[in-house]
């Protein structure tokens, strides 16, 4: 049965995803391809000079620093996280709404309000200085504000819930007998954990991997607000690119570049799954 | 066991939530600086509302994510009646298009709809703010819609049908009504989604147009600004109290329907 109703209805969704989802994509590539012009953000001619810059060894180390401080926040998450999320598959059933409700609802207060919450924290006369010199563990405040350090410490505080949320969801359908048959048959913890475990909490850690990996490069103000006045993450590079340089091709082929690095890890994770959906089929 | 589980949790929840609450005891410090208690006091209340710019760009912020909410969850609502009541060619690229929406990094987003706005000629201000907040609230209101649907009976559509009612009747009697619940949440949902962002309004704003974010985040970046404190206590109240209405309508539909 067709009706206009439905016609609409289907033409004002495509038309919408079409027109603000995937042309403007599109228009990012095509912008990494145009010649540079100081005066105006682009020149209307083909040109590969942004990629080349995008390569040039000054650039790139920037841009390869700021990939390994997104891959640090990560790792860091996924050795906070995993235990976390473990503990909480493993509470009953109203304990464990109670810790999902709290990891909730830092997500969503303003991430930006957060990142200047933890500033304040992290400060030289900030609490957490207050309270080591009172404890006695140092005499002098230790500088962490505008540091690598506090960069990281304020990318896991913000992206900490990304891990968990995705471990927790595997994690809530593992049979934890498993764990008590492997015991019984002699097996250690690390046995146990390496054989058991490990695989089959792997497609959730590898959600949780990307789901904080890819949106923490892009994170600019934490960066402004925690590590200084440097260009530490992707996204400062980009900020500065379109906002202060103007330089809009090397700013899209930066964001070009991110969308590769996105999609080879939704690859790996693609493949990652099949490989399992084909394994679990086989006798 | 118990109780390493109890420390952990407490050392995690710490982190999560010492800073939010340093924040909130210093908007009620007289301390400008935060930096010891100088006893309990509201100025600073007064002191946001005194300070004209950063109270032209909250209601600049409001206007965007009451117009962005209302508009991603009427627009949610019709993706999720077409993703999950019709079949049409196309509907599972569509789909697809949306949930890269929906994984795609914010700064991503931002740029692309920035190129886009500046090559077809929008001005940036408030309606490329709304419609970049429309897109990046999308996928969520359809999806908290689709949710909804899921537990929807098709053959009362189909009955509808057979006694002649036309496909907006069937929308506006059944589908809409039976969906409310879900419509208010996600509205709910967006609000809160297009107040708190950064990334995408710091591109896609223009140098007249200014929203709360980027007013918050130039006036905090040099240092402490007790104005700030005392906004973003309001902020945290407010979405605490609207996730918590959401959670509330979400949780009646698991019961009702």
């Amino acid at each position: 049965m067709k009706s206009r109703t439905r016609t609409l209805i289907i033409a004002l969704i495509g038309f919408w995803l079409v027109v603000f989802g995937v042309l403007p994509i599109l228009l990012l590539l095509f912008a990494s391809f145009l010649g540079q012009d100081p005066e105006a953000f682009f020149e209307l001619s083909f040109s590969l000079d942004a990629y080349r810059q995008l390569v040039d060894p000054g650039y790139l180390r920037v841009l390869l620093r700021s990939i390994w401080l997104a891959v640090l926040t990560t790792v860091f998450c996924l050795i906070i996280g995993y235990p976390f999320a473990w503990l909480t598959a493993r509470l009953n059933r109203r304990t464990r709404m109670l810790v999902l409700i709290l990891l909730m609802i830092p997500f969503w207060t303003n991430s930006l309000v957060r990142t200047y919450a933890i500033r304040m924290v992290l400060g030289t006369q900030g609490l957490l200085n207050t309270l080591l010199l009172h404890l006695g563990i140092i005499d002098t405040p230790i500088r962490l504000l505008y540091t690598d350090t506090a960069v990281v410490l304020g990318l896991f505080y913000l992206m900490l819930p990304f891990m968990i949320l995705p471990l927790y969801a595997t994690m809530e359908k593992f049979d934890f007998r498993l764990v008590e048959a492997a015991r019984d048959l002699g097996a250690g913890f690390p046995a146990t954990f390496r054989s058991i475990v490990w695989p089959l909490t792997l497609p959730g850690v590898l959600a949780g991997c990307i789901m904080v990996f890819v949106p923490t490069m892009g994170l600019f103000y934490v960066a402004s607000l925690l590590g200084g006045a440097r260009q530490l993450l992707v996204g400062n590079l980009i900020h500065q690119q379109f906002l202060n340089a103007r330089n809009w091709p090397l700013g899209s082929a930066t964001s070009v570049a991110l969308i590769i690095i996105m999609a080879l890890m939704l690859c790996v994770y693609w493949l990652f799954m099949r490989n399992l959906a084909l394994r679990s089929h086989q006798p | 066991m118990n109780a390493v589980r109890l420390i952990y949790f407490t050392l995690i929840f710490g982190y999560l939530y010492l800073p939010i609450i340093v924040l909130i005891i210093n908007s009620f410090n007289a301390n400008r600086y935060g930096l010891s208690w100088d006893g309990f006091t509201l100025q600073w209340f007064p002191a946001m509302l005194a300070n004209a710019g950063l109270m032209e760009a909250a209601k600049n912020s409001l206007a965007v994510a009451f117009s962005a909410a209302t508009a991603a969850t009427l627009l949610g609502a019709l993706a999720a009646i077409g993703f999950r009541l019709y079949r049409f060619a196309g509907r599972r690229i569509l789909q697809g298009t949306l949930m890269t929406l929906m994984m795609a990094p914010d700064i991503i987003l931002a740029i692309a709809l920035l190129v886009l706005f500046v090559m077809l000629g929008v001005s940036l201000g408030f309606w490329s703010l709304l419609l970049a907040h429309i897109t990046f609230c999308l996928p969520f209101t359809t999806m908290t819609i689709v949710a909804r649907l899921q537990g929807f009976n098709p053959f009362l559509l189909d009955a509808a049908r057979d006694l002649g009612a036309s496909e907006s009747q069937v929308l506006g009697r059944i589908v809409l009504p039976l969906l409310s619940p879900a419509l208010i949440a996600s509205w709910l949902l967006a609000f809160t989604l297009s107040l708190d962002d950064v990334i995408v309004s710091s591109f896609v704003t223009g140098p007249s147009f200014d929203v709360l974010p980027l007013k918050i985040f130039s006036m905090v970046k040099v240092g402490v600004k007790p104005e700030v404190n005392a906004l973003s206590t309001l902020m945290v109240a407010l979405s605490l109290v609207l996730v918590i209405i959401s959670q509330l309508l979400l949780k009646e539909k698991e019961h009702g329907a």
